[in-house]
């Protein structure tokens, strides 16, 4: 196998045969080392920084001294000596930014639980109790994974506001869940189909109920795909915008996405340093859980798509 | 223990009490099952998605019930240049977005899937623009892309390649340069990380083969890769388009569909018009004009999922 190919390049790829041994896989070594680094590691260099250079120009800004954000001749912009934390200590002294997070935290977990647990229902009974019609709702639902928050928004903010919900967390709570159900209804589909029906047949004939199936069989093997769906609700939650913008009107019980645009922005030339740093704290939770189950959130975002 | 379970189970079988019927019949079971999750779906989805509809054909403002006007908004908007304008920003966002999301977006998961150090940090990374709110990314960008004080800017006057500060989201066009970049920033992770799902798929004794029968890189490309990857491609994109299409939050943050209306889409335009002016009739009419394209970009996505069981060899389960 290796001497075709051999044959047609140059030494310079037999010289890199070496790295072949320890990570080796596929064919890479069919390629010199300088072409990999100029169709390899360049672009994907130069795509990656551009990536994250935002994030980094954000926590920069966060810690810059007002005098070296706007003073970009004396200072070189792209690094500070002297980093200080008095736009942190604005943010979360003076202002009500603690309010803001916890709402989006409170906000984002009742509505990522309560779709959750519907959610695992339905998707259990569309796979398993396979009841007449079944296929036809799991059509349905995944129809209402592509009916987009900028269509409902207004009829919502009607719905809401004859409910006596406008301006309370139980808004968003309650509407939430639409933007949930569908997506982690299809995760958990694709999870529960995974389990072997056996284990299912084998606790109905020792009189299991179809409830204790789901609670002490089927839930157990299934908890990689529920962390992902709670991951990934999560995120979504805490990302959502334009309901919160619609739906709530007092500062005090905005979520942080919403909160940071309508109040931070005003005219004040100085405000760059506190503003990033909004944005900064407010991306941080996600990260550090990110950081934390990166697999079950690639997961979650794959198995939703190839569903 | 049998000879008790039996002679119970036999008066249960030709009784058949309503209640037992609906404990254990497998349709009222599922009935019970779903009650959840379609309680939110019809009270917080479809019925709103149908208000809407009936909105747009109202002339109803906030704080007052509407009368039925017939098509009397759309009739409105058809001579309203600023929907057009609004019609034609989304269509360009969209369309050129989604282009070039989909080509870096492939192209960033080809060099993902080779062989590398540190590839599993690299593509947690990578997925980081992705899991950070878009509104707090978009205020970051509003920062960069600054009319005095953008990094961009100042960059740029120092390799000597400009002499004064771009305007960027003061100029019609560079604002719509600006937001198209920021929301391809924001979609490329995606498209990248799910299309690389997929070409973890693909075995890679294909590739070997096709060597071995002296493919190029290109060819390997073509006739492997792509063919196997077109559902996903499909799937993923179908995803892309829509999201582009109804983007809010992005152009909000960033723009608020300034200057002189040149980044409003349908989307926020329909906010303004509602929310802001109170007028929920029109802005519903808005927000309604977006179904059919919604429909569109559906009907896509429901054909390559069909198409994708048909070449997997998968039955409808």
């Amino acid at each position: 196998m290796t001497d075709l190919p051999a044959s047609k390049v140059d030494l310079k790829s037999v010289m890199s045969a070496p790295a072949r041994v320890d990570n080796s896989e596929g064919m890479s070594y069919l390629q010199s080392v300088p072409r990999r680094i100029v169709t390899l590691y360049l672009p994907l260099t130069i795509i990656v920084v551009v990536l994250l250079f935002p994030f980094y120009w954000m926590a920069l800004t966060s810690v810059k001294p007002d005098d070296q954000l706007l003073d970009l001749d004396r200072y070189n912009p792209f690094w500070t000596w002297n980093p200080t934390f008095k736009h942190f200590h604005k943010l979360l002294f003076e202002s009500y930014y603690p309010h803001w997070l916890w709402n989006t935290m409170y906000v984002a977990i009742c509505a990522t639980v309560l779709s959750i647990i519907a959610s695992v229902l339905a998707a259990y009974a569309i796979v398993r109790l396979r009841y007449k019609g079944a296929n036809l709702v799991g059509g349905l639902i995944f129809l209402a994974y592509l009916v987009p928050p900028s269509i409902l928004f207004i009829p919502l903010a009607t719905v809401v506001f004859q409910y006596g919900l406008f301006d309370s967390p139980l808004a968003l709570i309650l509407t939430y869940p639409t933007i949930l159900i569908p997506f982690s209804t299809w995760l958990l589909m694709g999870y529960f189909k995974t389990i072997p029906f056996e284990l299912e047949e084998c606790a109905l004939i020792d009189g299991a109920s179809r409830w204790q199936i789901l609670i002490k069989i089927v839930l157990p093997l299934a908890i990689p795909g529920l962390i992902s769906a709670f991951i990934f609700c999560f995120t979504l939650c805490w990302n959502e915008f334009i309901y919160a913008l619609t739906f709530l009107q007092s500062t005090s019980n905005k979520t942080v996405p919403v909160a940071i645009v309508n109040e931070f922005v005003d005219g004040d030339i100085y405000r760059w340093g506190s503003l990033m740093a909004g944005a900064l704290a407010g991306s941080l939770p996600l990260v550090i859980l990110y950081a934390f189950f990166v697999e079950h959130y690639v997961s979650a975002m794959t198995g939703a798509v190839k569903e | 223990m049998a000879d008790v379970a039996i002679p119970r189970a036999k008066p249960q079988m030709s009784e058949d009490s309503a209640w037992t019927q609906l404990k254990h019949n497998r349709n009222w079971l599922g009935f019970w099952f779903m009650v959840p999750a379609m309680a939110f779906l019809i009270f917080f989805l479809a019925y709103p998605l149908g208000l809407g509809i009936w909105l747009s054909f109202t002339d109803t403002r906030i704080g007052r019930v509407g009368h039925f006007v017939a098509t009397e908004n759309y009739e409105w908007l058809w001579d309203d240049s600023i929907f057009w304008l609004s019609v034609f920003n989304t269509l360009l966002y969209t369309f050129v977005a989604s282009a070039l999301k989909f080509a870096i977006g492939l192209y960033l998961a080809l060099l993902l899937n080779e062989n590398m150090p540190f590839k599993a940090m690299l593509r947690a990374m990578v997925l980081i623009p992705f899991i950070v709110p878009t509104v707090l990314s978009a205020l970051a960008f509003w920062w960069i892309f600054d009319s005095q004080f953008s990094i961009i800017s100042w960059s740029l006057k120092h390799l000597g390649l400009i002499d004064q500060n771009i305007n960027f989201l003061g100029d019609t066009t560079w604002a719509r340069i600006c937001v198209i970049f920021a929301n391809i920033w924001r979609g490329v992770p995606f498209v990248a990380i799910t299309l690389l799902a997929g070409l973890q798929t693909v075995s890679p004794s294909l590739y070997e083969a096709a060597t071995l029968d002296g493919a190029t890189r290109w060819q390997n490309f073509r006739y492997i890769t792509y063919p196997l990857l077109t559902p996903i491609i499909a799937v993923v994109m179908t995803f892309s388009v829509l999201f582009t299409f109804t983007d809010f939050q992005l152009i909000w943050a960033m723009t608020r569909g300034g200057p002189v209306n040149a980044t409003h889409l349908m989307a926020t335009l329909s906010y303004q018009r509602a929310i802001i002016a109170g007028q929920l009739g029109e802005g519903a009419a808005i927000s309604s004009a977006m179904i059919p394209f919604l429909l569109a970009a559906i009907m896509v996505s429901w054909f390559g999922l069909q198409r994708r069981k048909w070449q997997q060899g998968e039955n409808n389960d």
